[in-house]
Protein backbone atom coordinates (compact mmCIF):
# COMPACT_ATOMS: atom_id res chain seq x y z
CA UNK A 1 0.00 0.00 0.00
CA UNK A 2 1.63 3.27 -0.95
CA UNK A 3 1.45 7.15 0.45
CA UNK A 4 0.01 9.81 -1.98
CA UNK A 5 0.65 12.86 -1.70
CA UNK A 6 -1.60 16.44 -2.34
CA UNK A 7 -0.18 18.52 -4.79
CA UNK A 8 -1.90 21.44 -3.59
CA UNK A 9 -0.49 21.45 -0.20
CA UNK A 10 2.02 18.44 0.20
CA UNK A 11 -0.27 16.79 3.24
CA UNK A 12 0.54 12.84 2.63
CA UNK A 13 -1.93 10.15 2.87
CA UNK A 14 -1.22 7.12 4.55
CA UNK A 15 -3.13 4.09 4.61
CA UNK A 16 -1.53 2.72 7.32
CA UNK A 17 -2.85 5.58 9.44
CA UNK A 18 -6.41 6.54 7.10
CA UNK A 19 -8.11 9.51 7.77
CA UNK A 20 -10.03 9.19 10.97
CA UNK A 21 -11.40 12.65 10.95
CA UNK A 22 -13.34 11.98 8.13
CA UNK A 23 -14.07 8.36 8.95
CA UNK A 24 -11.26 6.56 7.17
CA UNK A 25 -9.85 3.48 9.43
CA UNK A 26 -6.34 2.90 9.53
CA UNK A 27 -5.67 -0.08 6.55
CA UNK A 28 -7.64 1.51 3.79
CA UNK A 29 -5.58 1.95 0.43
CA UNK A 30 -5.90 5.22 -1.32
CA UNK A 31 -7.07 3.53 -3.97
CA UNK A 32 -10.67 2.34 -1.62
CA UNK A 33 -10.79 5.51 -0.84
CA UNK A 34 -14.38 6.72 -1.35
CA UNK A 35 -14.35 9.22 -4.72
CA UNK A 36 -16.06 12.31 -2.52
CA UNK A 37 -12.99 12.23 0.03
CA UNK A 38 -11.04 15.37 0.18
CA UNK A 39 -7.61 15.79 1.37
CA UNK A 40 -7.98 17.28 5.13
CA UNK A 41 -5.79 20.33 5.01
CA UNK A 42 -6.64 21.62 1.83
CA UNK A 43 -10.12 20.29 0.48
CA UNK A 44 -8.33 18.96 -2.57
CA UNK A 45 -10.23 16.49 -4.68
CA UNK A 46 -8.69 12.58 -4.80
CA UNK A 47 -7.64 13.48 -8.48
CA UNK A 48 -5.35 16.14 -7.02
CA UNK A 49 -2.89 13.28 -5.41
CA UNK A 50 -0.16 11.42 -6.78
CA UNK A 51 1.77 8.49 -5.21
CA UNK A 52 4.49 9.69 -3.46
CA UNK B 1 -7.34 59.34 17.42
CA UNK B 2 -10.72 58.84 16.48
CA UNK B 3 -10.40 62.42 15.49
CA UNK B 4 -7.45 61.46 13.45
CA UNK B 5 -8.36 57.70 11.72
CA UNK B 6 -11.67 57.24 10.37
CA UNK B 7 -13.47 54.80 8.74
CA UNK B 8 -14.79 55.01 5.41
CA UNK B 9 -18.35 53.78 4.44
CA UNK B 10 -18.68 50.72 2.17
CA UNK B 11 -22.59 50.54 1.97
CA UNK B 12 -24.53 52.60 4.27
CA UNK B 13 -24.12 49.88 7.09
CA UNK B 14 -20.24 48.29 6.21
CA UNK B 15 -16.99 50.28 6.92
CA UNK B 16 -13.66 50.14 6.14
CA UNK B 17 -11.97 50.49 9.27
CA UNK B 18 -8.92 49.23 8.20
CA UNK B 19 -4.74 50.05 8.59
CA UNK B 20 -2.56 51.65 5.82
CA UNK B 21 1.03 50.66 6.14
CA UNK B 22 2.85 52.52 3.74
CA UNK B 23 6.87 51.28 4.28
CA UNK B 24 6.33 47.44 4.26
CA UNK B 25 8.64 46.06 1.71
CA UNK B 26 8.90 42.66 2.40
CA UNK B 27 5.90 39.71 2.69
CA UNK B 28 7.93 36.51 3.41
CA UNK B 29 10.29 36.97 0.43
CA UNK B 30 7.31 38.90 -1.63
CA UNK B 31 9.02 42.43 -2.23
CA UNK B 32 5.70 44.85 -1.87
CA UNK B 33 7.05 47.97 -3.34
CA UNK B 34 3.97 49.88 -3.00
CA UNK B 35 3.34 48.79 0.97
CA UNK B 36 0.03 47.26 1.45
CA UNK B 37 -2.89 47.82 3.67
CA UNK B 38 -4.90 45.44 6.26
CA UNK B 39 -8.72 45.53 5.77
CA UNK B 40 -11.29 45.26 8.49
CA UNK B 41 -14.65 45.39 8.14
CA UNK B 42 -17.39 46.89 10.34
CA UNK B 43 -21.00 45.55 9.88
CA UNK B 44 -23.51 48.22 11.53
CA UNK B 45 -25.99 46.30 11.55
CA UNK B 46 -28.51 44.86 14.40
CA UNK B 47 -25.38 42.70 15.41
CA UNK B 48 -22.46 44.62 15.24
CA UNK B 49 -19.67 42.19 13.26
CA UNK B 50 -16.32 43.36 12.90
CA UNK B 51 -15.09 40.95 9.81
CA UNK B 52 -11.51 40.52 10.40
CA UNK B 53 -8.58 42.91 12.33
CA UNK B 54 -5.05 43.93 11.08
CA UNK B 55 -1.36 43.27 11.51
CA UNK B 56 -0.84 43.72 15.84
CA UNK B 57 1.26 47.15 15.49
CA UNK B 58 -1.76 48.83 13.51
CA UNK B 59 -4.07 47.83 16.34
CA UNK B 60 -4.88 51.43 17.82
CA UNK B 61 -5.63 52.47 14.35
CA UNK B 62 -8.03 50.18 13.22
CA UNK B 63 -9.77 50.66 17.07
CA UNK B 64 -9.74 54.19 16.41
CA UNK B 65 -11.72 53.76 13.11
CA UNK B 66 -14.22 52.15 14.68
CA UNK B 67 -14.93 54.13 17.37
CA UNK B 68 -15.19 57.65 14.44
CA UNK B 69 -18.33 55.22 13.95
CA UNK B 70 -19.59 53.31 17.07
CA UNK B 71 -18.63 52.58 20.80
CA UNK B 72 -16.23 49.59 20.35
CA UNK B 73 -17.29 47.97 23.23
CA UNK B 74 -20.58 47.64 21.31
CA UNK B 75 -19.23 44.76 18.87
CA UNK B 76 -21.24 41.98 18.81
CA UNK B 77 -19.48 39.37 17.08
CA UNK B 78 -16.20 38.91 15.12
CA UNK B 79 -15.31 36.96 12.05
CA UNK B 80 -11.73 35.82 11.04
CA UNK B 81 -11.96 34.83 7.84
CA UNK B 82 -8.03 34.51 7.58
CA UNK B 83 -5.61 33.41 10.47
CA UNK B 84 -2.79 34.84 9.13
CA UNK B 85 -1.00 37.34 11.44
CA UNK B 86 -1.04 40.30 8.96
CA UNK B 87 -5.22 40.22 9.33
CA UNK B 88 -5.26 38.30 13.22
CA UNK B 89 -2.40 40.24 14.97
CA UNK B 90 -4.22 42.49 16.55
CA UNK B 91 -7.32 39.77 17.16
CA UNK B 92 -6.46 38.37 21.06
CA UNK B 93 -6.07 42.06 22.25
CA UNK B 94 -9.20 43.03 20.55
CA UNK B 95 -10.97 39.98 21.98
CA UNK B 96 -9.67 41.05 25.46
CA UNK B 97 -10.63 44.72 25.20
CA UNK B 98 -13.92 44.18 23.72
CA UNK B 99 -14.87 40.42 24.87
CA UNK B 100 -17.31 39.75 21.98
CA UNK B 101 -19.86 37.75 21.97
CA UNK B 102 -19.14 35.41 20.13
CA UNK B 103 -15.73 34.93 17.53
CA UNK B 104 -16.31 32.93 14.39
CA UNK B 105 -13.84 31.18 12.10
CA UNK B 106 -13.63 28.23 9.85
CA UNK B 107 -13.36 25.23 11.72
CA UNK B 108 -9.51 25.22 10.56
CA UNK B 109 -9.23 28.31 11.30
CA UNK B 110 -10.59 28.23 14.54
CA UNK B 111 -8.13 25.63 15.57
CA UNK B 112 -5.35 27.96 14.02
CA UNK B 113 -6.22 31.26 15.46
CA UNK B 114 -5.80 28.85 19.17
CA UNK B 115 -2.32 27.96 18.13
CA UNK B 116 -1.44 30.99 16.67
CA UNK B 117 -2.28 33.12 19.97
CA UNK B 118 -3.14 30.29 22.29
CA UNK B 119 -6.43 32.44 22.73
CA UNK B 120 -8.32 31.04 25.91
CA UNK B 121 -11.91 31.25 24.86
CA UNK B 122 -14.13 29.25 22.46
CA UNK B 123 -14.06 30.50 18.78
CA UNK B 124 -17.11 29.28 17.09
CA UNK B 125 -16.07 26.97 14.20
CA UNK B 126 -18.36 27.55 10.70
CA UNK B 127 -18.93 25.55 7.88
CA UNK B 128 -19.29 26.05 3.99
CA UNK B 129 -22.69 27.28 3.44
CA UNK B 130 -23.45 28.29 7.22
CA UNK B 131 -25.52 31.43 7.54
CA UNK B 132 -25.53 33.58 10.95
CA UNK B 133 -28.06 36.30 11.12
CA UNK B 134 -26.87 39.98 12.16
CA UNK B 135 -30.60 40.57 12.52
CA UNK B 136 -31.74 42.50 10.19
CA UNK B 137 -28.45 41.15 7.83
CA UNK B 138 -27.40 37.62 7.10
CA UNK B 139 -23.76 36.54 6.51
CA UNK B 140 -23.05 33.62 4.62
CA UNK B 141 -19.80 31.28 5.14
CA UNK B 142 -18.45 29.78 2.40
CA UNK B 143 -15.01 27.62 2.57
CA UNK B 144 -11.88 28.61 0.34
CA UNK B 145 -9.43 25.79 1.88
CA UNK B 146 -5.87 26.73 0.78
CA UNK B 147 -6.80 29.25 -0.87
CA UNK B 148 -4.34 30.19 0.30
CA UNK B 149 -4.38 28.71 3.64
CA UNK B 150 -5.86 25.48 5.04
CA UNK B 151 -8.24 28.05 7.20
CA UNK B 152 -9.25 30.75 4.35
CA UNK B 153 -12.66 31.26 4.03
CA UNK B 154 -15.19 34.25 2.54
CA UNK B 155 -17.99 35.87 4.42
CA UNK B 156 -20.32 37.08 2.44
CA UNK B 157 -23.48 40.00 3.11
CA UNK B 158 -26.54 38.56 1.25
CA UNK B 159 -28.88 41.46 1.11
CA UNK B 160 -25.61 43.74 0.16
CA UNK B 161 -24.07 40.87 -2.47
CA UNK B 162 -20.71 41.89 -0.57
CA UNK B 163 -18.05 39.75 -0.79
CA UNK B 164 -15.76 39.84 2.02
CA UNK B 165 -12.82 38.21 0.19
CA UNK B 166 -10.03 37.92 2.87
CA UNK B 167 -6.67 37.85 0.83
CA UNK B 168 -8.53 36.97 -2.68
CA UNK B 169 -8.70 39.82 -5.22
CA UNK B 170 -6.39 41.59 -3.25
CA UNK B 171 -3.08 43.53 -4.12
CA UNK B 172 -0.05 45.10 -1.76
CA UNK B 173 -1.24 48.65 -2.47
CA UNK B 174 -1.15 51.51 0.13
CA UNK B 175 -3.17 54.60 -1.23
CA UNK B 176 -5.35 56.87 0.68
CA UNK B 177 -8.02 55.43 -1.76
CA UNK B 178 -9.88 52.87 -0.84
CA UNK B 179 -11.84 52.17 -3.39
CA UNK B 180 -10.52 50.36 -7.22
CA UNK B 181 -12.31 53.07 -9.38
CA UNK B 182 -10.22 55.62 -8.03
CA UNK B 183 -7.15 54.06 -8.62
CA UNK B 184 -4.96 54.05 -11.49
CA UNK B 185 -6.23 50.93 -13.72
CA UNK B 186 -2.61 50.17 -14.90
CA UNK B 187 -1.15 49.98 -11.15
CA UNK B 188 -3.98 48.02 -10.36
CA UNK B 189 -3.13 45.28 -12.66
CA UNK B 190 0.08 45.26 -12.22
CA UNK B 191 -0.74 45.15 -8.08
CA UNK B 192 -3.40 42.05 -8.92
CA UNK B 193 -1.08 40.73 -11.17
CA UNK B 194 1.85 40.25 -8.86
CA UNK B 195 -0.17 39.53 -5.84
CA UNK B 196 -1.50 36.48 -7.86
CA UNK B 197 1.32 35.02 -9.25
CA UNK B 198 3.50 35.43 -5.66
CA UNK B 199 0.99 33.76 -3.26
CA UNK B 200 -2.15 32.30 -4.86
CA UNK B 201 -0.57 30.81 -8.31
CA UNK B 202 0.30 27.49 -6.71
CA UNK B 203 -3.81 26.83 -5.80
CA UNK B 204 -4.97 27.84 -9.71
CA UNK B 205 -6.73 24.65 -9.74
CA UNK B 206 -8.90 25.20 -6.36
CA UNK B 207 -9.37 28.88 -8.13
CA UNK B 208 -10.51 27.46 -10.80
CA UNK B 209 -12.96 25.09 -8.89
CA UNK B 210 -13.93 27.80 -6.74
CA UNK B 211 -15.18 29.98 -9.74
CA UNK B 212 -16.95 27.53 -11.26
CA UNK B 213 -18.80 26.61 -7.46
CA UNK B 214 -19.80 30.36 -7.61
CA UNK B 215 -20.75 30.38 -10.60
CA UNK B 216 -22.78 27.14 -10.66
CA UNK B 217 -24.28 28.76 -7.42
CA UNK B 218 -25.18 32.10 -9.28
CA UNK B 219 -23.98 34.11 -6.38
CA UNK B 220 -23.49 37.80 -7.81
CA UNK B 221 -20.85 40.75 -6.15
CA UNK B 222 -22.45 43.93 -6.27
CA UNK B 223 -18.77 44.72 -3.81
CA UNK B 224 -15.30 42.45 -3.29
CA UNK B 225 -14.36 43.60 -0.11
CA UNK B 226 -10.47 41.82 0.01
CA UNK B 227 -8.20 41.87 2.83
CA UNK B 228 -5.32 43.77 1.13
CA UNK B 229 -5.67 47.22 -1.21
CA UNK B 230 -8.82 48.79 -2.80
CA UNK B 231 -12.23 47.41 -2.73
CA UNK B 232 -14.14 46.66 -6.27
CA UNK B 233 -17.41 47.87 -6.08
CA UNK B 234 -18.34 49.65 -9.46
CA UNK B 235 -17.04 46.50 -11.54
CA UNK B 236 -16.87 42.97 -9.62
CA UNK B 237 -16.61 41.01 -13.19
CA UNK B 238 -13.23 42.48 -14.19
CA UNK B 239 -10.94 40.78 -11.50
CA UNK B 240 -12.85 37.60 -11.29
CA UNK B 241 -11.81 37.45 -15.02
CA UNK B 242 -8.19 38.22 -14.57
CA UNK B 243 -7.91 35.22 -11.58
CA UNK B 244 -9.78 32.87 -14.06
CA UNK B 245 -7.10 33.15 -16.75
CA UNK B 246 -4.27 33.53 -14.30
CA UNK B 247 -5.59 30.10 -12.95
CA UNK B 248 -6.10 28.60 -16.66
CA UNK B 249 -1.76 29.40 -16.97
CA UNK B 250 -3.00 29.04 -20.34
CA UNK B 251 0.64 30.21 -22.02
CA UNK B 252 1.22 33.04 -24.36
CA UNK B 253 4.38 34.28 -26.44
CA UNK B 254 6.39 35.43 -23.69
CA UNK B 255 9.51 33.77 -22.29
CA UNK B 256 11.49 34.64 -19.04
CA UNK B 257 15.12 34.21 -19.08
CA UNK B 258 16.46 34.38 -15.50
CA UNK B 259 20.42 34.23 -14.72
CA UNK B 260 23.06 35.45 -12.68
CA UNK B 261 26.43 36.13 -13.77
CA UNK B 262 30.19 36.14 -12.46
CA UNK B 263 32.26 37.39 -14.82
CA UNK B 264 29.61 38.09 -17.78
CA UNK B 265 29.96 34.67 -19.82
CA UNK B 266 26.74 33.67 -19.02
CA UNK B 267 25.32 36.88 -19.30
CA UNK B 268 26.58 36.95 -22.78
CA UNK B 269 24.85 33.61 -23.21
CA UNK B 270 21.51 34.54 -21.76
CA UNK B 271 21.65 37.96 -24.19
CA UNK B 272 22.06 35.73 -27.07
CA UNK B 273 18.99 33.37 -26.12
CA UNK B 274 16.77 36.32 -25.62
CA UNK B 275 17.82 37.51 -29.07
CA UNK B 276 17.02 34.59 -30.47
CA UNK B 277 13.82 33.92 -28.78
CA UNK B 278 12.88 37.60 -29.73
CA UNK B 279 13.79 36.68 -33.42
CA UNK B 280 11.52 33.81 -33.05
CA UNK B 281 8.36 36.20 -31.94
CA UNK B 282 8.41 35.84 -28.21
CA UNK B 283 8.05 38.80 -25.89
CA UNK B 284 11.47 38.38 -24.02
CA UNK B 285 12.65 39.49 -20.64
CA UNK B 286 15.82 39.00 -19.38
CA UNK B 287 16.28 39.22 -15.87
CA UNK B 288 19.67 39.36 -14.27
CA UNK B 289 19.16 38.42 -10.39
CA UNK B 290 21.35 40.79 -9.25
CA UNK B 291 18.88 43.39 -10.74
CA UNK B 292 15.94 41.46 -10.38
CA UNK B 293 13.87 40.30 -7.52
CA UNK B 294 12.25 37.24 -7.11
CA UNK B 295 9.14 38.61 -7.02
CA UNK B 296 9.05 40.16 -9.82
CA UNK B 297 10.05 37.52 -12.04
CA UNK B 298 6.96 35.51 -10.68
CA UNK B 299 5.20 38.19 -12.15
CA UNK B 300 6.82 37.98 -15.36
CA UNK B 301 6.49 33.83 -15.04
CA UNK B 302 2.72 34.76 -15.29
CA UNK B 303 0.97 33.82 -18.35
CA UNK B 304 4.94 32.96 -19.87
CA UNK B 305 5.36 29.81 -22.04
CA UNK B 306 8.87 29.37 -21.73
CA UNK B 307 11.54 29.48 -18.43
CA UNK B 308 15.28 29.36 -19.32
CA UNK B 309 17.59 29.21 -16.42
CA UNK B 310 21.48 30.27 -16.60
CA UNK B 311 24.31 29.96 -13.99
CA UNK B 312 27.61 29.98 -13.80
CA UNK B 313 29.49 27.02 -11.61
CA UNK B 314 30.75 28.28 -7.95
CA UNK B 315 32.25 26.35 -5.79
CA UNK B 316 31.08 23.37 -7.35
CA UNK B 317 27.15 24.83 -7.33
CA UNK B 318 24.80 27.07 -8.70
CA UNK B 319 25.03 30.62 -7.96
CA UNK B 320 23.05 31.84 -4.86
CA UNK B 321 21.01 34.06 -6.13
CA UNK B 322 19.70 31.43 -8.85
CA UNK B 323 18.83 28.77 -6.09
CA UNK B 324 17.25 31.27 -3.86
CA UNK B 325 14.47 32.07 -7.29
CA UNK B 326 14.68 28.38 -7.82
CA UNK B 327 13.29 27.46 -4.64
CA UNK B 328 10.88 30.30 -4.52
CA UNK B 329 9.36 29.78 -8.21
CA UNK B 330 9.06 25.84 -7.33
CA UNK B 331 6.66 26.71 -4.40
CA UNK B 332 4.74 28.66 -6.86
CA UNK B 333 4.27 25.79 -8.63
CA UNK B 334 4.31 27.29 -12.18
CA UNK B 335 2.27 25.09 -15.11
CA UNK B 336 2.39 24.41 -18.75
CA UNK B 337 5.75 25.87 -19.04
CA UNK B 338 8.78 24.17 -21.00
CA UNK B 339 12.17 25.67 -20.66
CA UNK B 340 16.22 25.15 -20.80
CA UNK B 341 19.22 25.64 -18.37
CA UNK B 342 22.64 26.71 -19.77
CA UNK B 343 25.80 28.20 -17.84
CA UNK B 344 29.46 29.27 -18.18
CA UNK B 345 32.12 27.61 -15.80
CA UNK B 346 35.94 27.72 -15.07
CA UNK B 347 36.24 23.98 -14.38
CA UNK B 348 33.71 21.94 -12.72
CA UNK B 349 30.72 23.36 -14.24
CA UNK B 350 27.88 21.44 -11.63
CA UNK B 351 25.11 24.65 -11.81
CA UNK B 352 23.80 23.59 -15.13
CA UNK B 353 22.78 20.15 -14.27
CA UNK B 354 21.78 21.30 -10.47
CA UNK B 355 19.19 23.63 -12.91
CA UNK B 356 18.35 21.10 -14.84
CA UNK B 357 17.73 19.19 -11.79
CA UNK B 358 14.97 21.56 -10.28
CA UNK B 359 13.61 22.20 -13.80
CA UNK B 360 12.71 18.54 -13.91
CA UNK B 361 11.03 18.59 -10.16
CA UNK B 362 9.12 21.65 -11.34
CA UNK B 363 7.78 19.92 -14.73
CA UNK B 364 9.19 22.05 -17.16
CA UNK B 365 9.17 20.38 -20.48
CA UNK B 366 13.16 20.23 -21.78
CA UNK B 367 12.81 22.89 -25.27
CA UNK B 368 16.60 22.19 -26.33
CA UNK B 369 19.84 21.38 -26.17
CA UNK B 370 21.45 22.49 -22.64
CA UNK B 371 24.60 24.59 -23.12
CA UNK B 372 27.82 24.78 -20.94
CA UNK B 373 30.62 26.49 -21.64
CA UNK B 374 34.19 26.61 -20.53
CA UNK B 375 35.61 30.21 -19.48
CA UNK B 376 34.11 32.33 -22.39
CA UNK B 377 31.47 31.84 -24.99
CA UNK B 378 33.10 32.21 -28.67
CA UNK B 379 31.07 33.37 -31.51
CA UNK B 380 30.19 29.54 -32.05
CA UNK B 381 28.87 29.48 -29.04
CA UNK B 382 26.98 32.60 -28.88
CA UNK B 383 25.49 31.53 -32.30
CA UNK B 384 24.06 28.07 -30.53
CA UNK B 385 22.77 29.96 -27.75
CA UNK B 386 20.65 32.17 -30.72
CA UNK B 387 20.00 29.27 -32.32
CA UNK B 388 18.87 27.68 -29.16
CA UNK B 389 16.80 30.57 -28.45
CA UNK B 390 14.80 30.48 -31.66
CA UNK B 391 14.10 26.81 -31.34
CA UNK B 392 12.49 27.37 -28.22
CA UNK B 393 10.32 30.46 -29.08
CA UNK B 394 8.95 28.04 -32.41
CA UNK B 395 8.04 25.44 -29.81
CA UNK B 396 6.62 27.82 -27.80
CA UNK B 397 4.15 29.26 -30.49
CA UNK B 398 3.21 24.98 -31.51
CA UNK B 399 1.72 25.06 -27.56
CA UNK B 400 -0.73 28.49 -28.03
Amino acid sequence: MGKYVCSICGYVYDPEAGDPDAGVAAGVPFEKLPEDWVCPICGAAKDEFAPE
Amino acid sequence: MKNTFKAVPVTEDVWWVGAIDWNIRDFHGYQTRRGSTYNAYLIVADKITLIDTVKAPFREEMMARIASVIDPGKIDYIVSNHSEMDHSGALPEVIAALNPKKVFASAVGAKTLKELFLIDREITAVKDGETLSLGNRTLTFMETRMLHWPDSMFSYLNDEELLFSQDAFGMHYASVERFADECDPAVLTYEAATYYANILLPYSPLVLKLIEKVTAAGLSFRIIAPDHGPIWRKETGGIIGSYAKWAAQKPEAKAVVVYATMWRSTEKMARAISEGLAAGGLHAKLMEMGAAHRSDVAYELLGAGLLAVGSPTLNNHLLPNIADVLTYLKGLKPKNLIGAAFGSYGWSGEAVKEIEEVLVEMKVEKAGEVIRVKNVPNAETLSRCYELGKTMAEKVHCRL
